[in-house]
């Protein structure tokens, strides 16, 4: 067999035009999930504390929110938009498009491709290669990726610390009218069960420490890795860098094996203070990145999904960033709204109470 | 099940879409084709701003069948920027409490599901308080 590690760019420069994300009021900390399961043991938790999507919230409200908030920086006719997608594992239907709602509600309808995408925290960012490829190609001026999810872990079980709500959405268009220039992407895959929730389940299985090394490890550093090697790049070629980041250890300790330094990767990494937001993890740590950084600034993000693949990006922030950053709320906004909840409240906003 | 109806009002719901009179200029929300205020007709259609405040609100315990699910919720009368008075409910109030006068802005969220967990979830226009820039 030989091995094509090409990395994947479109025929005509694309980047994105406009960035926006969202996440919702409400925290759980963790230590609330240690008192109800383990006792009130409090050492070595995942994370602070995780975001808890409302009672009337879903991926398609939050997409929208994302959405809009992606638009009010690109600042483009929606009608112009030919290619609504949107990654996620809760879509809150299990046949009927949540990207059809959402197009519907920002005046991108009828003439749009529009489909959501599954797979698992990678959803989000597969939509954005395939965005780079629409338009990329030529056959679109402009496509709106997103990533979103409303995460459920089992009551009781190490998920349940993390599983959060949140994500972004992006408006990817020519480079020429980029705040950021999406340079190339590369996705390492391979058929690897990590994780999964089979059909009519309501809490995803996964494989406890076989998350880690042959899951996440293996692939998101042999995206990064190939990613570095076929630009000719390395570490310190980037002013920032973003992983997957299902809770506070894992992006750190992948962001040291790459060669990258805390101060790169502490913009994105948001896991501790608002979870792992699933299809949303990399690329909300994108927008908080985004609301930071300089033009000229390099950003390589690398995302993972599991069951299990990685997307890379080598991504180069432009000056017209500076002109449309304040044009909708900021990541850090979201996370500075917050209303603290108890394990009880999440039980119900979560719909664990059974009622019948 | 109501789907025709609700999908007759999607766009109004999803992100209050009104008309704008081309001979008077009064924005009209919910849509009627007729201007309220000078009686021509009026089907130029305009899209809100989604910034008001609150003009009175009231507080639901018992919730009216398919709303059981979110009560106890506010609801309130929206003076919008632009001038109509909307009805809808205040959401992510957190410790907030609702006041007249309060600065609003809307969002879409899911209002309920049409039927039980079989039916069609139904979307349309909310409001919270006005986030802030930190």
């Amino acid at each position: 067999m030989t091995e094509n590690k090409a990395l994947l760019k479109p025929s005509r420069p694309v980047g994105i035009i406009g960035y926006g994300a969202y996440v919702p009021r409400y925290r759980l900390p963790a230590n609330e999930v240690a008192r109800i399961w383990v006792g009130g043991r409090v050492s070595g938790l995942p994370i602070k504390e995780k975001a808890v999507p409302g009672l009337d919230e879903d991926v398609v409200t939050m997409s929208l929110e994302a959405v809009r908030n992606a638009l009010k920086r690109a600042r483009i006719d929606p009608a112009e938009i030919r290619a609504v997608w949107i990654g996620s594992e809760s879509h809150p239907y299990a046949v009927k498009p949540t990207s059809t709602i959402v197009a519907e509600a920002i005046g991108a309808t009828p003439h749009i491709q529009a489909a959501d995408m599954e797979f698992a925290c990678k959803a989000g960012t597969e939509a954005m290669v395939m965005a780079m490829g629409l338009v990329g190609s030529g056959m679109a001026r402009y496509a709106v990726a997103a990533g979103l999810d409303t995460a459920q872990g089992k009551p009781g079980d190490a998920l349940e610390y993390t599983a959060a709500a949140g994500g972004a959405a992006f408006v990817i268009g020519p480079a020429e009218e980029s705040l950021a220039t999406l340079n190339a992407a590369y996705s390492y895959v391979t058929d690897t069960p990590d994780f999964w929730r089979r059909e009519y389940q309501h809490y995803p299985e996964h494989g406890n420490r076989f998350t880690g090394e042959p899951a996440y490890f293996k692939h998101s550093t042999a995206a990064g890795k190939i990613m570095l090697e076929e630009l000719g790049t390395k570490p310190s070629d980037y002013t920032w860098a973003i992983f997957h980041q299902p809770n506070a250890k894992f992006p750190q300790r992948v962001a040291s094996l790459l060669g990258f330094t805390p101060e790169q990767i502490k913009p994105g990494l948001l896991s501790p203070v608002i979870g792992n937001t699933y299809a949303g993890a990399a690329i909300i740590g994108l927008t908080a990145t985004l609301d930071v950084a300089k033009p000229g600034d390099r950003i390589l993000m690398v995302s993972f999904g599991s069951g299990a693949g990685s997307d890379a990006f080598d991504i180069t922030v432009t000056d017209k960033l500076l002109e449309r950053r304040d044009k909708a709320l900021k990541t850090q906004d979201y996370i500075a709204r917050r209303t603290e909840i108890d394990y009880a409240m999440y039980a119900r906003m979560r719909g664990k109470i059974a009622m019948k | 099940m109501e789907i025709p109806r609700h999908w007759r009002l999607r766009q109004q719901r999803y992100g209050l879409i009104g008309e704008l009179c081309p001979h008077c200029d009064t924005k009209i929300f919910p849509p009627r084709d007729i201007c309220p205020a000078c009686g021509h007709e009026a089907k130029t259609s305009f899209a809100f701003s989604g910034r008001g405040e609150v003009f009175s609100f009231t507080t639901i315990y018992e919730a009216p069948t398919g709303f059981e699910e979110t009560a106890p919720y506010t609801v309130a009368l929206v003076k919008l920027e632009e001038g109509p008075m909307v009805t809808a409910q205040l959401t992510d109030l957190g410790d907030d409490k609702p006041e007249i006068g309060m600065p609003v802005e809307m969002i879409t969220r899911r209002l309920h599901s049409d039927g039980d967990e079989r039916g069609m979830l139904i979307y349309g226009y909310k409001f919270r308080p006005s986030m802030k820039a930190v």
